[in-house]
C-alpha cells in the first residue's frame, strides 16, 4: 500500500471526503426533498401521540367526558395510521437512492482504475482496491441511506422534545438539556479515538483480502509445496490483526454505549424527584408530570441510538477517505490528442530512459532505436535487462522517464490512447487469460472480428486446439486460462495480438513455452503477419530471433549493439554469450554423445 | 495436456447462466437453512455456558430497563399523593433510589454483555474465518478451476462482512429485542389483564408478517450475495489482468460488464430494502392501531374508574416500548438474512469435499528415498476423454527421468499424478511403496515438489519468497539455495537484494527472474522428489545453462522427473521416456535412444537446428 494512506489526515479532511461525495447525491434531490420531509412529519407525529394520551388523562378521564374520548382515540388512529405511512414513502424512496449512489460511485471507482497505469496497479495490493469497491462503499451506503437521515431526526427529535418538555415545565426541561453537555463532551472524545481504530480495522481488512487473494490465485503453488496450513498461518496472523482493532472497537464502543443509556435514565430519576416535588406544590399537574415523564422516556432510544449512528457515520468517513485515496489519484498517463492520419508503423526510441518510481536505479537510459515501417528488430538481452520493460514504453503501459518514444513522428504521449493501443499490439510473455470464452479473449482488442479473420489468427497462432475444447470457441476458459498448459496460452495470446491487426506488433517472448515444433509452424505464419507490420521480438533463442531483420542487443540498460544475427554473433561476445549458448559447450556434450 | 477436458460436463462451460440460485423450492431452501444453522450451532458451541451467563445478564439489563417505567408508575402513583396530603417524601426517595439502582444495574449489566458478546462474536468471526480459509485450502485444484479466485475472495470477504455486521448489531439487538417484548409482554398482563390482552391481540398478525417478510427476504438476499459474488469476481480478474486491459483497449467492455453486474447487485438490493420499506411501516402501522385501540379502551376504562391513570400512562410507555424494539427488529432483519445467506454460501463450502481426499489412516515417510512406481494407472478427466490409458513404470530412487513428447502427449498428467493434483482413476502410483492416496499429506509435500511454468510469487521479499520452499530456512541457506540455482547474482545485483519487494503477484521481476526464484524455492524445500515441467522456458540460454550446471549436482541424490521442450535438459537425464497418446514409446538412456534413430533422435535432431543459429 502506498505511504499516503491517510491515517496522517485530520480528522476535518475526513468529514470533507464523506462531504465532497455528496455530489452523487445530486440526481435524487427531489426524491431526498420528498424522503426529508417524510421524514420530520413521522417524527412531529410521533410525538404528537403521546400528547393525546394527555389530552385523554387531563381531558376525558379527568372529567369523566366519555364523549370526547373517540374522537381523541380517532385521532390517535389517524396520526399513527399516516405516521406508517410516511416511514413507507420515505423508506421505499431512499432506497433507490442510496443504492444509486452506491451503485455510481462503484461505476466511477472502477473507471478510475481502468484508467490508472500500470505503475499505480503495481504499488497497490489487490485486496485494497477491492475492500476499497465492495466494504468502504457499502459502509458509505449504509450511513447515507440509514445514519445520516437518522443521526438529523435523532437530532431533530432531542432538539424538539427538550423544547417541548421546556415548554411544558421549564425548571425541569432546563434540567433535560443540561443532561445533554456530557453527552456532548464524551461524544467527542470517543469519536477521535473510534476513528482511528475504525481506519485501522478498514486498512487491515484490506490487506486480509490481499492475502485471500493470492492464496486463492496461488493455489497452485501453495499445493505444490503443501503450503496450505503455512499460508494458513499468514492469514491467520492477518486476521488477528483485524480481531485486536475489532476488540477495541467493541471496548471503546461497549463503554460509549452503555455511556448514553444511563445518562437519560439518571436524568429521570432526578426529574421524576423534583417533579413529584413540583406537583406537590402544585406547579404542575399530574397529567403533565405523566406527559413529561412519557416524552422523557422517549429520549432514551434515540440518545442511546445515537451512539450507533455516530459510529456508523465514523465508518463512513473513514470510508469515503479511503475511496477517494483512489478517486484522487489522476492517471499518471493520460492520452493526447493527436492521432494518425495514415499509420505506417515507424517506431522510434529517443534517447529513452526509465527508472522505476520510488527506485533511483535506472532500468533504461539513453536507449536509441529507430525501427522503420514494416521491419522487425529482436531485442535481446539478459534475464532482468530491461526488455519487457522497454517494450511496455511503446503502447504506453509505462512512461518515459527521460528522452521519448515516437510513432509515425508523433511522441507516443501525444496520442490519444485509443488511437495508440490500436497500433500497438502486445503478446505478452506471461498471457492474461480471463474467465470467459475462448472467442471473447481472443477478440478482446477487436470484438468487431469476423468468423475468418479469427480462424486466420488461430492458424497463425497454431491454436487450432481451441476447436477440440468441448464447446469449441465458445469453451469458457477457467481463470487465467489456467486448465491450459504454458504453451497453449501463450498460443492464445500469440492469437489476439494478431487478431488485433497492428502497425506495431511485440512479441514479448511470446514461444517460450511451444515446442520446437510447434515453434517452428508458428515461426512460419508470424514471418508473414511482420511483413506487414512493424514488430518487436523479445528472445531468448536464436530461432525466435531469426524471426527479426535486425538485432538489437541491451546491455546495461541501453542498447550497445544493432545489427544482423550473424555480425553481432560474430563480432560482439556477450551477444555471444547470450544466444550462441546452444551451439557452445553444451552442444560438445551433445556431440560427445552423439 | 489438453487440460480443459478437466472440467465435468455438467458444470456450465459458457458462464451465461450463473448459478441462479435466488429462486429455490421451499424444500432446497429449507435445507439450506437448516445447514447454515447447524454451521452457527456448531461455531457457537464452545461459547455455550458463556452465552447462557450472557442470557442471564441481558435478562438483568432488560429488567432494570423495563423496571424503570415501572418505578415511575409507582413514584406517580403512590409518590405524589402521599406528600400531596403532607405524609413527607419517603416513599418517593425509595423510589427515584431504586430508579437510581435500577440504572446503575442497567449499565453494568450492559457493559459486560456489549463486552463479552463483541467478544464472542469476534471469536467466532475469527474462527470462521480459519476454517473457512483452511477449508478453501484443502479443496483440490479441480475445484479452484471451476470457482475462481474471485468467488473464494467474495466469500471471505463479502460473506463474512455480511457475518460480521450481524455479529456487531444484529445479535445485540435482536437479543435486546426479543427480551425487552417477552418481557414487555409479561408486564403487561400484570399491569391490567383486559389491556394486556388487546395490546397483544396483534401479535398474531405480527408473527404472519414476519413470516412472511422472512420467507420474501431470504430468495432476495441470496439473490444479494451471488450478485455481490459475481461483481467481485470481475472486479479481482479485471484488476489482476489489467495490463491486458490496457493494452488491448478493453476497458470500455469491461466498464459495460461491470455496469450490469452492478446494476443486478443494486436490483438485489433494491428488492430487499423495498421489502423492510413495506415490512418496517407495517409493524408500525400496526402498533399505532393497538396504541389508538389501548387510548381509546383504557381511556374508557380509566373513565369508570377500573384502571388508574397511573396504569393507563404505564400501558402507553410500554407500548411504545412494546413496537419500538420491533422496529429495531425490523432493521437488524435484514442484517440477519444477509448474515442467513452468507452463512448459506460459507456453509456450502465448508460442505464441499476434496477431490483428492485426505487418507483416513495417514502413513507417514520418515526417510522418503524417492522410488515411483505407476501401477496400472489409468486417467481420464471428467468427460472420460481417456489420457492415460494404462501406465506401469518405475522410476528408481535418484534417477534423473526426461519426459519428452508432443503437447497432448501426458506429461504433464504424469507429473501432475506424481505430485497428486489428481488421483488416478484405475491402479495406483506409489512413492517408496506406499500409495500416494495412504499418504500423510505432510509428508507427501515434502517428498514431492512440482515447479510448474506459472510461477507464482507471493506479496513480500525475494528471500520470504524463497522460503515459500521451507519457512524454517535460514538466511544462509535462501541464499545457498540462489546460488545453486544460479539466481544469486541478479539478486545481488538489485539495490535491496533479498529485501527486494517482488510487488504483487512478482511484477517487480522479470519473467526469468521469477523463474529462478521459483527454482530457488523448489531447490530450497530439498525434496526426494523433484518434478520439473517447463520450468525453464523463460530463461534465457545463460541463465538456462547454470540451471542445468546447477541441477547436475541438485538431482545427484534425488528422484527427478524433467519436462521441457528443450532437449537441454535431457542432457542431465539418465533415462529418457518418449510418450505418445498417454504411452510411452520410447524409453532408454538418451545416449541410447539417439542412436537408435526413434522419435526421440528425430526430436533431438529438429532440437540441434532449433538452437543453431542457422535459418532453416
Amino acid at each position: 500500500m502506498p505511504p499516503d494512506t491517510g491515517t496522517t489526515r485530520s480528522r476535518r479532511l475526513r468529514t470533507a471526503s464523506l462531504w465532497r461525495l455528496r455530489s452523487y447525491l445530486r440526481p435524487y434531490t427531489t426524491r431526498l426533498v420528498l424522503i426529508w420531509l417524510a421524514a420530520l412529519t413521522g417524527v412531529g407525529i410521533g410525538i404528537a401521540v403521546p400528547l393525546i394520551g394527555r389530552e385523554i388523562i387531563d381531558g376525558p378521564v379527568a372529567h369523566g367526558d366519555s364523549g370526547a374520548l373517540l374522537p381523541l382515540a380517532l385521532l390517535a388512529l389517524a396520526l399513527g395510521t399516516s405516521e406508517a405511512l410516511l416511514v413507507l414513502l420515505r423508506r421505499w424512496l431512499l432506497g433507490e437512492a442510496v443504492l444509486g449512489v452506491e451503485t455510481s460511485i462503484r461505476d466511477d471507482l472502477y473507471a478510475h482504475l481502468q484508467r490508472l497505469p500500470m505503475g499505480f496497479h503495481g504499488a497497490w495490493q489487490s485486496g485494497q482496491l477491492l475492500s476499497r469497491a465492495t466494504t468502504d462503499l457499502s459502509a458509505i451506503r449504509r450511513f447515507l441511506g440509514f445514519g445520516m437521515l437518522f443521526l438529523v431526526l435523532i437530532s431533530v427529535q432531542i432538539v424538539t422534545v427538550t423544547g417541548l418538555l421546556l415548554n411544558m415545565y421549564w425548571p425541569l426541561g432546563l434540567l433535560v438539556a443540561a443532561s445533554a453537555l456530557p453527552i456532548a463532551l464524551i461524544s467527542l472524545r470517543f469519536e477521535r479515538r473510534y476513528v482511528d481504530a475504525s481506519r485501522r480495522v478498514q486498512d487491515q481488512q484490506g490487506d486480509l483480502a490481499t492475502v485471500i487473494e493470492e492464496s486463492a490465485a496461488g493455489i497452485r503453488t501453495i499445493k505444490a509445496f503443501g503450503r496450505g496450513p503455512y499460508v494458513g498461518g499468514v492469514f491467520g496472523r492477518e486476521a488477528l490483526k483485524v480481531y485486536r482493532t475489532a476488540m477495541e472497537k467493541v471496548g471503546l464502543s461497549s463503554r460509549f454505549f452503555t455511556f448514553l443509556e444511563v445518562i437519560p435514565n439518571v436524568t429521570l430519576a432526578v426529574v421524576l424527584l423534583t417533579g413529584a416535588l413540583a406537583v406537590g406544590s402544585g406547579a404542575l399537574t399530574l397529567g403533565t408530570l405523566v406527559a413529561f415523564t412519557t416524552l422523557m422516556l422517549q429520549l432514551v432510544w434515540p440518545i442511546s441510538a445515537l451512539g450507533f449512528i455516530l459510529v456508523m457515520g465514523q465508518e463512513a468517513m473513514t470510508a469515503a477517505d479511503r475511496v477517494l485515496e483512489v478517486l484522487d489519484t489522476e492517471p499518471a498517463i493520460v492520452g493526447g490528442t493527436d492521432a494518425v492520419g495514415r499509420p505506417r508503423g515507424h517506431l522510434r526510441f529517443e534517447g529513452v530512459g526509465f527508472t522505476f518510481p520510488g527506485t533511483d536505479r535506472p532500468v533504461l537510459r539513453d536507449v536509441w532505436l529507430d525501427v522503420r515501417p514494416g521491419e522487425t528488430v529482436a531485442v535481446v538481452g539478459a534475464t532482468g535487462s530491461g526488455k519487457t520493460t522497454l517494450t511496455s514504453l511503446v503502447p504506453r503501459l509505462h512512461d518515459v522517464t527521460e528522452g521519448r518514444v515516437t510513432l509515425d513522428g508523433h511522441d507516443v504521449r501525444d496520442l490519444s490512447l485509443a488511437a495508440l493501443r490500436t497500433m500497438v499490439a502486445t503478446a505478452f510473455e506471461e498471457p492474461t487469460l480471463f474467465s470467459m470464452s475462448v472467442r471473447e479473449n481472443l477478440t478482446l482488442g477487436r470484438h468487431d472480428a469476423t468468423e475468418e479473420e479469427i480462424a486466420a489468427a488461430i492458424g497463425i497462432a497454431q491454436a487450432g486446439f481451441v476447436h477440440d475444447l468441448p464447446w469449441g470457441l465458445e469453451t469458457r476458459i477457467g481463470e487465467q486460462g489456467m486448465s491450459l498448459s504454458g504453451g497453449q496460452r501463450q498460443r492464445l495470446a500469440l492469437a489476439r495480438a494478431v487478431l488485433a491487426r497492428p502497425k506495431v506488433l511485440v512479441l514479448d517472448d511470446t514461444l517460450s513455452a511451444l515446442d520446437v515444433e510447434t515453434e517452428a509452424l508458428v515461426e512460419e505464419a508470424l514471418r508473414r503477419v511482420l511483413r506487414d507490420a512493424t514488430g518487436i521480438v523479445v528472445a531468448h533463442r536464436a530461432s525466435t530471433v531469426l524471426l527479426a531483420d535486425r538485432v538489437a542487443l541491451l546491455l546495461d540498460g541501453t542498447i550497445a549493439h544493432v545489427g544482423p544475427h550473424h555480425e553481432l554473433l560474430a563480432r560482439v561476445p556477450e551477444y555471444r554469450a547470450l544466444l550462441s549458448a546452444g551451439l557452445d559447450e553444451p552442444l560438445d556434450e551433445q556431440e560427445a554423445l552423439l | 495436456m489438453s487440460g480443459t477436458t478437466e472440467k465435468s460436463p455438467e458444470t456450465d462451460w459458457r458462464g451465461v447462466a450463473a448459478e441462479n440460485q435466488d429462486e429455490l423450492p421451499e424444500r432446497i431452501s429449507f435445507l439450506l437453512r437448516a445447514r447454515s444453522r447447524r454451521l452457527l450451532a456448531e461455531l457457537l458451541r464452545p461459547y455455550r455456558r458463556e452465552i447462557a451467563v450472557l442470557v442471564a445478564v441481558i435478562v438483568l439489563c432488560n429488567g432494570a430497563s423495563l423496571a424503570i417505567p415501572f418505578l415511575v408508575k409507582v413514584g406517580i402513583d403512590s409518590g405524589i399523593p402521599p406528600m400531596a396530603s403532607g405524609q413527607g417524601p419517603g416513599t418517593l426517595v425509595t423510589v427515584v433510589a431504586a430508579v437510581l439502582v435500577a440504572a446503575a444495574i442497567q449499565a453494568a449489566t450492559r457493559q459486560v454483555f456489549l463486552r463479552r458478546a463483541g467478544r464472542i462474536g469476534q471469536d467466532v468471526l475469527l474462527e470462521l474465518r480459519r476454517r473457512v480459509f483452511a477449508h478453501f485450502q484443502r479443496l483440490s485444484l479441480s475445484f479452484h478451476e471451476d470457482y475462481t479466485s474471485g468467488r473464494v475472495v467474495s466469500r471471505l470477504t463479502s460473506d463474512i462482512d455480511a457475518i460480521y455486521e450481524m455479529l456487531e448489531s444484529g445479535f445485540d439487538g435482536l437479543v435486546t429485542a426479543v427480551l425487552t417484548l417477552t418481557g414487555t409482554a409479561v408486564l403487561l398482563l400484570v399491569l391490567d389483564v383486559r389491556l394486556g390482552l388487546v395490546a397483544l391481540l396483534p401479535l398474531p398478525v405480527l408473527l404472519l408478517f414476519t413470516r412472511w417478510f422472512r420467507r420474501q427476504s431470504s430468495i432476495t438476499y441470496r439473490r444479494t450475495r451471488e450478485t455481490i459474488a459475481l461483481l467481485i469476481v470481475h472486479f479481482v480478474e479485471s484488476m489482476a489482468g489489467i495490463r491486458a486491459v490496457q493494452a488491448f483497449r478493453r476497458e470500455s467492455r469491461n466498464q459495460e460488464i461491470f455496469a450490469g453486474l452492478n446494476v443486478d447487485y443494486r436490483d438485489a438490493n433494491v428488492r430487499g430494502m423495498r421489502l423492510i420499506a413495506i415490512f418496517s411501516p407495517g409493524v408500525k402501522l400496526i402498533g399505532n392501531v393497538t396504541i389508538a385501540a389501548i387510548l381509546f379502551y383504557g381511556g374508557w376504562l380509566a373513565l369508570g374508574g377500573q384502571v388508574t391513570v397511573g396504569v393507563l400512562a404505564a400501558f402507553l410507555l410500554y407500548l411504545r416500548q412494546f413496537y419500538e424494539p420491533m422496529q429495531e427488529i425490523s432493521q437488524f432483519y435484514n442484517t440477519f438474512q444477509s448474515a442467513g445467506a452468507a452463512l448459506e454460501k460459507l456453509s456450502g463450502v465448508l460442505e464441499e469435499r476434496p477431490a483428492v481426499a485426505e487418507p483416513r489412516d495417514p502413513v507417514p515417510l520418515v526417510r522418503p528415498r524417492g522410488l515411483v512406481r505407476f501401477e496400472a494407472v489409468e486417467f481420464s478427466y471428467l468427460d472420460g476423454t481417456p489420457v492415460l490409458p494404462r501406465m506401469d513404470l518405475t522410476i528408481p530412487a535418484g534417477q534423473s527421468v526426461a519426459l519428452v513428447g508432443t503437447t497432448g502427449a501426458g506429461k504433464t498428467t504424469l507429473a501432475k499424478l506424481v505430485a497428486r493434483f489428481y488421483d488416478p482413476v484405475a491402479g495406483r502410483v506409489l512413492l517408496d511403496g506406499v500409495d500416494l492416496r495412504d499418504l500423510d499429506d505432510r509428508s507427501l509435500r515434502e517428498a514431492v515438489v512440482l515447479v510448474t511454468q506459472e510461477n507464482f510469487l507471493f506479496t513480500g521479499s525475494i528471500a520470504d519468497n524463497i522460503r515459500f520452499g521451507r519457512p524454517e530456512a535460514t538466511m544462509d541457506e535462501v541464499v545457498e539455495a540462489a546460488t545453486a540455482v544460479g539466481a544469486h547474482g541478479f539478486v545481488a545485483a538489485l539495490a535491496e537484494g533479498y529485501d527486494t519487494q517482488v510487488g504483487k503477484h512478482g511484477g517487480r521481476l522479470s519473467a526469468g527472474q521469477r523463474q529462478l526464484v521459483a527454482f530457488a524455492r523448489a531447490f530450497l524445500a530439498d525434496p526426494a522428489v523433484l518434478i520439473l515441467d517447463e520450468a525453464t522456458s523463460s530463461l534465457d540460454v545463460p541463465g538456462e545453462r547454470l540451471v542445468q550446471r546447477a541441477m547436475r549436482t541438485v538431482l545427484a541424490d534425488r528422484t527427478a522427473l524433467i519436462i521441457a521442450h528443450r532437449l537441454s535438459t535431457v542432457e542431465i537425464a539418465d533415462r529418457v521416456l518418449v510418450m505418445e497418446g498417454g504411452r510411452i514409446v520410447e524409453d532408454g538412456p538418451p545416449e541410447r535412444l539417439v542412436r537408435d534413430a526413434g522419435r526421440f533422435a528425430g526430436l533431438h535432431r529438429a532440437w540441434l537446428e532449433s538452437v543453431s543459429d542457422l535459418p532453416r
